[in-house]
């Protein structure tokens, strides 16, 4: 008996925390941005769905990882705008925007893969990675930690970037005035709404890239609704992390290690429906919003759209 | 001024009160199906075909017209109890978790019901009865989420959904399979068994259930000491404080009406239309329902047109699916549309009273 | 000093003809006014004179109508908050405007370009050339959630003058602050205007604006009624100064001394006030009451209050020294956390809000509109806010809207309440009219105890005098116990039998109100009696 935790099923379990965990990992990181500038960007699997469609098709037709990524970030960075332009210029309720926009990509991305890839369902080639020299080799982890594509460590480096930014920069201070209070930042001589804005832009930009790697590297191929609920466990994330962007970092892999869990499983040969595993990482979920609801922390100023004079 | 010209005048003023209310709704209307239009041509399929044949079907033809007001049911029972949430300032995005889990257990319950001999009447009022309490269960993890550490329930109550969903394909798939069948799916009731139908029409009974709930929902809403309580919760949950209301129980009864209503729902699309669940089936009624109750502001009489003009669309979509190779999914992105439109033409009607009055 | 001498083309800020409209009010009417660099300019008005209206202007939040601003002598623009500060012109807020999360230094650091790392050593090396500047020690990498009121300001200060010292706008500056800390922002304005600061001063009380200032304007409606130059002034004694002042504000030839009452806060003016005895038990009874609060907000520890029967207790102190928890406590809108609350020989601490609403509790609260209303329901429904699902207004559930609309068109009748029906939202009625509201439905005549916290804040003066001879009335109960809590001295000297001082979550003493409280309830409050 190998027992359950051979080398295959720690190997495929890494792997695919990974896989699965840094699509969750952009896109938390994108969402505590904006969280912590005052927007509850309830958009984000929109956001995200569109970014895995434009960056599959774009990634398929030129045959290009590059160009896919970029359009996938660019499709979301596209669908961020029309969010901001109307929560954050226009005082709309941003969650009736946030519901529209994630049903309108949904809508919109399966009638597209409807009309241009229903038939033959293409698959893109296996990424190009980047190998650490050295590292790479190791038993068991080597393949699943040091050969993966350029954008995992850069999703990874961005964590730590962000722990900078917040802390040391202006741009962080801004962003966390704009979210505790903003009519202080507005009177330091700061837009809010300028803050704000590029805040939900980048969180497209960083959703958008988490849904192209989604559909680029983790299935190859664009699915209607294949995100299947990663934008608003993304939120969750961004939620429980209270403002500290390792904390993202350490649940999108813990959450990406129970979305992979069946697979792993199955490699080492048990074999459990797979929609009791797919209840998992919500049944996580809510089990985190048990335990730690205490911990949970969103700026006082969140959800409510800035007016100069409205103090 | 007399007072005769002041009534009239006053008159005039309703009236075009409710002429201005009329366009704020046609107008968004008018333009997502406009959008939409743009979109089939960039499909490469010819619009005024599609709407032709989406109202057609789903309006003018007898069985499309009975199709619709039967899809009606479970859509008017989901948006009542979402009137109630929404007012009371509770996001219940759960509700097609509710929806699913209860229709599968009622699935599941019925049969055994019928086995033993119980009459009908009971078996369908147990049915009921025992939809609701699934429902409402499934929502009390949220309400506690929110009445104890002031959690966000849009994201708990998705979460709740999600699972649900999965849960319930557990259930189809293990303890309530049915062995009979070759794909995985729930004991299939006989047609004498489910809801009547009203005279010769294929429209079922629960279509007068589910108005009756909307126009109860509604009155509740206006005219009780609960409405009130729930309204000023949702719309100043301090000033609700202030005067002493139970914000906790009030949370629980919101969710308890709004997520029991969904159950109700699912048993009564089950043993109405149904009659059996394959697994996977997830009609995602719910994220499309709140749409609608958004259009219309909350007021009942409005959601049972808006209802039934979405049912029209999803009915003609289905065929016109089939028939012109336009997937349904359509309807979500006009859906969608007709979100972002109200909204924008919301807000630039804002813009204009507010120059108004400058 | 030389700068007192200084000739008007050297005033370094100049304003002609500005104007400004909102919907339905004309908020500044050609407004001209020139401030002088070295100079404490007080600007006097009453609520919706146009002040607020003016600094908005002034600091960048408004653009006028019409009028042109001159900045030594050049036309400019101020179209943000941003130009504001670059050309020199600081603003403090009434209300303090710093992020209670960030350090000192951090919140000082806002508003540098985005892309910049922060320069801790810079922002720190100019935090210290102020601090000397005014005099006064702050520790930089504290959050600022932590100082306390008068520090904060400080804090504002500070961030004001950051771009340059041209010229320093103070809205209500001494209005969260003790006595000790009004002492000491003088202190800092008198320092700041010898180094060639143009002061602008926003106050209503003629008392500070007499202490402080080396000039005087005076608005009303809009307008600019009048002005004291520091030649004037230095020839007038107070009372001189006060009647010409309140002549202006209010246009008239000589003041009525009602309102000079209420405004300048003349304790010599002051009812007769007649102690009530304390024979027998007080009707309410508080004993070692303690809160638990939340991290920025003042609990309640160890209070002790006794109340008899027909007493108006003030309870005096600065704002954010547990008087919100206290109100809240025994209206029961707040749990105790410990200690005792008796309530005409019932204990009531664990009984609920609506109960106690029965026993004849009643509270108004100073949050008229964050929680005091549910502000798009109508006025017939928030007079009934309280009472929801009991009869007569509520019958098995069902809304007797009959009853309701009798009732309310009766207390409007009553309370004088301008409004156009009683159906109208309660929003659109004015601060004064939304109060009248809140004592009509928080009148009972067999009330025991009622509570009110800040009466008559952001009132006109019509409802200010009002809302005093309500309280002195008893508040339309026969004998009941009146708890009355502001942050302003004359108030409470004016309606209250006793007056406790509340400081850092305690009362720190209870005193009789008679012509020496004064000095009594100044050395409380600064807590020289506390340790």
């Amino acid at each position: 008996m190998g027992g359950l935790f051979t080398d295959a099923f720690i190997g495929s379990l890494i792997f695919g925390a990974i896989t699965a965990g840094i699509p969750l990992l952009l896109a938390g990181l994108g969402e505590q941005i904006s969280e912590k500038s005052g927007v509850l960007n309830i958009g984000l699997e929109g956001m995200m769905l569109f970014g895995a469609y434009a960056g599959f098709s774009v990634a398929y037709s030129q045959d290009s990882f590059l160009l896919g990524f970029l359009a996938g970030a660019a499709a979301g960075v596209a669908t961020a705008a029309i969010m901001a332009t109307l929560c954050v210029i226009w005082s709309m309720n941003q969650i009736v925007v946030g519901i529209a926009l994630t049903l309108g990509a949904e809508g919109l991305t399966a009638l597209l893969h409807h009309f241009q890839f229903s038939r033959s369902y293409p698959r893109l080639a296996k990424s190009e990675t980047w190998s650490i020299p050295g590292l790479h080799e190791l038993p068991v982890v080597g393949t699943a930690l040091f050969d993966r594509n350029a954008l995992v460590y850069l999703a990874i480096v961005l964590a730590f970037v962000l722990v900078w930014l917040f802390n040391r920069t202006q741009w962080g201070l801004n962003l966390q005035a704009a979210g505790d209070k903003p009519a202080a930042l507005d009177a330091a001589g700061v837009s809010v709404k300028a803050t704000r804005f590029t805040s939900v832009l980048i969180t497209g930009f960083l959703g958008g890239l988490g849904g192209a790697y989604m559909s680029m590297i983790g299935g190859g191929l664009f699915l209607p609704f294949m995100t299947g609920g990663a934008g608003f466990i993304a939120i969750v994330l961004a939620m429980l992390a209270r403002g500290h962007p390792l904390w993202v970092l350490f649940g999108a892999l813990l959450f990406g290690a129970s979305l992979s869990l069946a697979t792993a499983l199955q490699v080492a040969g048990f074999n459990i429906p797979t929609d009791i595993i797919q209840m998992l990482p919500f049944a996580m979920v809510i089990l985190v919003l048990v335990l730690f609801a205490r911990h949970s922390y969103l700026p006082p100023s969140l959800g409510i759209p800035y007016h100069r004079g409205e103090r | 001024m007399s007072a005769v010209d002041q009534k009239e005048e006053q008159a005039n003023s309703q009236v075009w009160a409710a002429v201005r209310t009329i366009l704020r709704v046609m107008f968004p209307i008018a333009l997502a199906l406009l959008a939409g239009a743009l979109l089939l041509m960039v499909l490469g399929k010819d619009p005024l075909a599609y709407y032709g044949y989406v109202v057609k079907r789903g309006l003018l033809s007898p069985t499309g017209l009975q199709a619709s007001i039967t899809r009606m049911a479970p859509l008017l029972l989901i948006a009542a109890g979402l009137i109630v949430a929404f007012r009371t300032g509770l996001w219940n995005l759960g509700v097609d978790g509710q929806f699913l889990l209860a229709a599968v257990c009622v699935a599941a319950l019925a049969p055994v019901l019928i086995n033993a001999q119980v009459p009908a009447p009971v078996m369908i009022l147990l049915c009921f009865l025992v939809s609701a309490a699934i429902g409402a269960a499934w929502s009390v993890v949220p309400a506690f989420l929110k009445a104890k550490h002031g959690i966000n329930e849009i994201i708990s109550t998705l979460m709740m959904s999600f699972l649900g969903v999965s849960f319930a394909n557990v259930l189809i798939k293990i303890p309530f399979n049915d062995p009979t069948t070759t794909v995985p799916q729930t004991a299939t009731l006989s047609v004498a068994d489910r809801l009547g139908r009203l005279g010769d029409t294929t429209i079922h009974w629960g279509i007068i259930l589910a108005v009756g709930v909307v126009v109860a929902v509604h009155l509740m809403m206006k005219r009780t000491s609960l409405g009130l309580k729930l309204q000023i919760a949702g719309s100043n949950p301090r000033a609700a404080v202030h005067a002493g209301l139970n914000m906790k129980g009030l949370t629980y009864c919101a969710f308890a009406i709004s997520a029991g209503l969904a159950g109700l729902a699912g048993a009564v699309d089950l043993l109405g239309v149904h009659g059996t669940i394959r697994a996977d089936w997830n009609p995602a009624y719910g994220i499309l329902v709140i749409p609608l109750v958004f259009l219309a502001r909350f007021n009942g009489f409005a959601v049972i047109a808006f209802v039934f003009f979405f049912a029209v669309l999803m009915i003609g979509g289905e065929s016109a699916a089939r028939r012109l190779g336009v997937p349904s999914f359509f309807v979500l992105v006009l859906v969608a549309l007709l979100m972002l439109f109200f909204a924008v033409t919301e807000f630039l009607d804002h813009q204009r009273r507010k120059k108004g009055e400058e | 000093m030389e700068v007192e001498s200084a000739p008007k083309s050297d005033s370094v800020i100049s304003l002609s003809g500005i104007t400004k409209r909102f919907p339905g009010v004309l908020a500044n009417d050609q407004i001209s006014l020139d401030f002088q660099p070295g100079e404490i300019h007080a600007l006097l008005g009453e609520n919706g004179a146009g002040k607020s209206t003016l600094i908005g202007i002034l600091s960048g939040m408004q653009q006028p109508d019409s009028g042109s601003i001159r900045i030594k002598g050049t036309q400019v623009r101020i179209n943000s908050p941003k130009s504001a500060l670059t050309l020199g012109i600081g603003t403090v807020y009434q209300h303090v405007l710093l992020i209670p999360s960030l350090t000192v230094l951090e919140n000082l650091m806002l508003g540098a370009p985005w892309w910049r790392a922060c320069d801790n050593a810079g922002t720190k090396k100019r935090f210290e050339e102020l601090c000397a500047l005014l005099a006064t020690e702050l520790d930089p990498d504290v959050p600022v959630g932590r100082l306390s009121l008068g520090q904060q300001q400080q804090v504002e200060i500070i961030r004001a003058l950051w771009h340059g010292q041209l010229a320093l706008i103070l809205d209500e500056p001494t209005s969260m602050l003790t006595p000790q800390g009004v002492r000491e922002l003088g202190g800092v304005i008198r320092r700041l205007r010898d180094h060639g600061v143009a002061i602008i001063f926003i106050t209503h009380k003629l008392k500070e604006a007499y202490e402080l200032s080396d000039r005087v304007s005076v608005l009303r409606l809009g307008k600019v009624v009048g002005q004291l130059t520091p030649e004037q002034l230095g020839q007038m004694s107070e009372h001189e100064v006060t009647d010409a002042v309140i002549g202006m504000m209010f246009g008239l030839e000589s003041a009525e001394p009602d309102l000079e009452e209420t405004l300048v806060g003349d304790s010599s003016l002051s009812h007769d006030i007649v102690q009530k005895c304390h024979d027998g038990s007080p009707l309410l009874q508080l004993q070692s009451g303690s809160t638990n609060g939340k991290i920025g907000e003042c609990p309640l520890i160890g209070a002790d209050l006794s109340i008899w029967p027909g007493e108006v207790m003030g309870i005096a102190g600065v704002d954010g020294n547990g008087q919100k928890h206290l109100a809240e406590v025994l209206a029961g809108q707040r749990p105790l956390a410990g200690g005792s609350l008796v309530l005409d020989g019932q204990e009531i601490g664990k009984t609920d809000l609506i109960e106690r609403r029965k026993l004849g509790v009643r509270y108004i609260t100073d949050e008229r509109l964050g929680e005091g209303t549910a502000n798009n329901h109508s006025v017939a429904t928030n007079l009934v806010l309280k009472e929801i699902g009991q009869s007569p207004f509520w019958k098995w559930g069902l809304t007797q809207n009959a009853v309701i609309r009798r009732f309310a068109d009766e207390k409007i009748m009553e309370h004088d309440i301008r409004t156009p029906s009683a159906q109208t939202p309660i929003g659109r009625l004015s601060g004064g009219n939304i109060q009248k509201v809140l004592l009509a439905r928080e009148e009972a005549p067999d009330a025991k105890l009622v509570i009110f916290n800040k009466p008559t804040y952001g009132l006109d003066l019509q409802n200010t005098i009002r809302a005093r001879e309500w309280i002195r009335q008893g508040a339309g109960a026969h004998s009941a116990a009146l708890v009355v809590i502001s942050n302003e001295l004359e108030e409470l000297r004016e309606v209250s039998h006793r007056i406790a001082v509340m400081s850092q979550g305690r009362i720190v003493g209870v005193v009789e109100n008679n012509p020496t409280a004064d000095t009594e309830i100044g050395r409380l409050m600064t807590g020289m009696d506390a340790a």
